[in-house]
């Protein structure tokens, strides 16, 4: 199945996404946010595509996750990285994959923990669907379903290609 | 004295050998020591934010139980835990309901009615916090703020976030604790972890009047000759001359401790040049170290407060997110 995408193609089609959103929004510089780990390389090459000076911001959402009541802290939690004040700036947020919609909440969350934005625009690679609350991407490269024990990951950075595999495996 | 130590491993681990009580750090890991220093890290990056506030924590009751008078400490573990968004219940018990001739075990059912998820724990009695942890009911974690001449793990770790940050590695550094040994909690926990996280050595300084009979023991060598010990030294962390704690004449007087063990300025010249200079605070100056050595370029003191309040938010989530996941595998295995 990951055979049958292309990653080029893929990161093409967001970018036209990105490109035209940022058109019909009249958003000239956003602040370009990646949430670890795949989105923060698909930050990196998005910005390089659009041309972007500006360093990106990265977020570790574990603090932020809305079931440390059933698993607990991530043990492998690093510090978020936003180096420019969002207070008043338009953020496109990028992600690898969207599915539930848990992550980009907590995403939100966080960013709002640093200042008030102006707007957030999120681009995710891939959406599954399933979603469990009402965020939905306003740029995907493609929507995927899959069967419910399959799961999709990004593996990068170089070169980025995605995984498939079965959610009973580690 | 003969420090109580109830086999540390099951108390303050679960199963899978996350932390759940944060009582020693005795039988730790290096991996384990390794994973709060790297937490405390990004807590640090939440304290440079405009809401330094992560919502981990949020709905949760933290009660800050000090037996023993204490400013710093109390109070990051408190800062520390508000910015987890817990809610705080300070209890000064000096002046509380245990002067009334409550038991300690009446306190604790008392305030575990209360709903508490966590107790951090002072007290004068080495061991206390793990009779707490021992008896307390499942799912309320326990912390030692400090107990008795036993263990303060969560100022060692703090002292090991902060060589970390000036040194960046533990390897191949001498690591000197000078001073009031024998009475010091600060200093054995300081050993342990400085030995977990492997440095090339720990030293301790003393007249043999401060270091404990077993000194040679505790994984240190030993250096009454302050003038030698400073050789080579990548980290000087002094001890407070604990005079509350001081029973009987084992020292002639503070001028002269100063004279022989005091730090200052040529006793680090001695040093390498980039050695840094710790203190658990509080400092008392022209006693154990000299203001403009305290005051001076590479004192870290104020660094090692800072580092408190992240090191121990990553101890509380840590330990809270041990009991949160031990609870679900408790339900789980109630299902049939």
């Amino acid at each position: 199945m990951t055979a049958l995408l292309d990653m080029d193609e893929l990161l093409d089609t967001l970018e036209q996404g990105v490109r035209n959103m940022l058109e019909i929004r009249g958003v000239d510089n956003p602040a370009i946010i990646g949430i670890r780990t795949g989105g923060v390389w698909l930050a990196d090459l998005l910005g390089k595509r659009l041309g972007m000076t500006e360093p990106r911001g990265e977020l570790d959402i574990s603090f932020y996750r809305d079931d440390f009541s059933r698993i607990g802290l991530n043990p492998r939690v690093r510090p978020s990285s936003l180096p420019f004040e969002t207070e008043g700036r338009d953020i496109l947020l990028i992600d690898d994959v969207i599915m539930s919609g848990r992550t980009i909440r907590a995403a939100m969350n966080e960013i709002f923990d640093y200042g008030r934005p102006a707007s957030i625009m999120l681009a995710t690679l891939i959406d599954l669907g399933a979603r469990e609350l009402p965020v939905q991407p306003d740029v995907t490269g493609k929507a995927l379903s899959l069967k419910a024990d399959q799961r999709v990951k990004l593996k990068g950075p170089d070169p980025l290609h995605l995984e498939l595999r079965e959610a009973s495996q580690p | 004295m003969t420090t109580p130590q109830p086999s540390p491993d099951s108390v303050q681990l679960t199963a899978d050998g996350q932390l759940r009580h944060f009582l020693t750090l005795d039988g730790l890991s290096r991996e384990l020591l390794t994973d709060i220093l790297d937490t405390a890290d990004s807590f640090i990056e939440v304290g440079e934010r405009a809401i330094k506030k992560v919502p981990l924590l949020r709905g949760r009751t933290v009660v800050n139980l000090f037996f023993e008078s204490s400013t710093r400490t109390r109070s990051t573990f408190e800062l520390a835990a508000k910015r987890l968004s817990a809610d705080v219940l300070n209890l000064d018990i000096s002046t509380s309901a245990t002067s009334k001739g409550e038991s300690l075990s009446d306190t604790l059912l008392n305030l575990e009615a209360m709903a508490s998820d966590m107790f951090v724990v002072r007290h004068a009695q080495s061991g206390a916090p793990h009779f707490i942890a021992a008896s307390v009911t499942p799912g309320v974690a326990i912390i030692n703020a400090g107990d008795g001449r036993h263990a303060h793990p969560t100022q060692a770790m703090l002292d090991m976030l902060t060589i970390r940050q000036h040194k960046g590695r533990f390897e191949g550094l001498k690591v000197a604790i000078v001073g009031d040994i024998l009475h010091s909690r600060v200093a054995r926990s300081q050993i342990c972890a400085l030995n977990t996280l492997g440095v090339e050595e720990v030293r301790v300084i003393a007249p043999g009047t401060l270091l404990p009979s077993d000194a040679e023991h505790l994984g240190c060598t030993v250096e009454y000759d302050m003038e030698k010990g400073m050789r080579d030294l990548d980290v000087v962390i002094m001890l407070r001359l604990q005079k509350e704690r001081m029973q009987g004449a084992l020292l002639p007087s503070e001028q002269e401790f100063y004279r022989l063990y005091g730090l200052d300025r040529s006793k680090l010249a001695l040093a390498k040049p980039d050695c840094i200079v710790m203190h658990p605070g509080p400092i008392n100056r022209g006693v154990e170290i000299e203001s403009a050595v305290a005051d001076g370029p590479r004192s870290v003191i104020l660094n090692q407060v800072t580092n408190g309040i992240a090191v121990r938010m990553a101890v509380m989530s840590m330990a809270m997110g041990g009991q949160v996941t031990e609870r679900v595998s408790r339900l789980g295995e109630g299902q049939p």
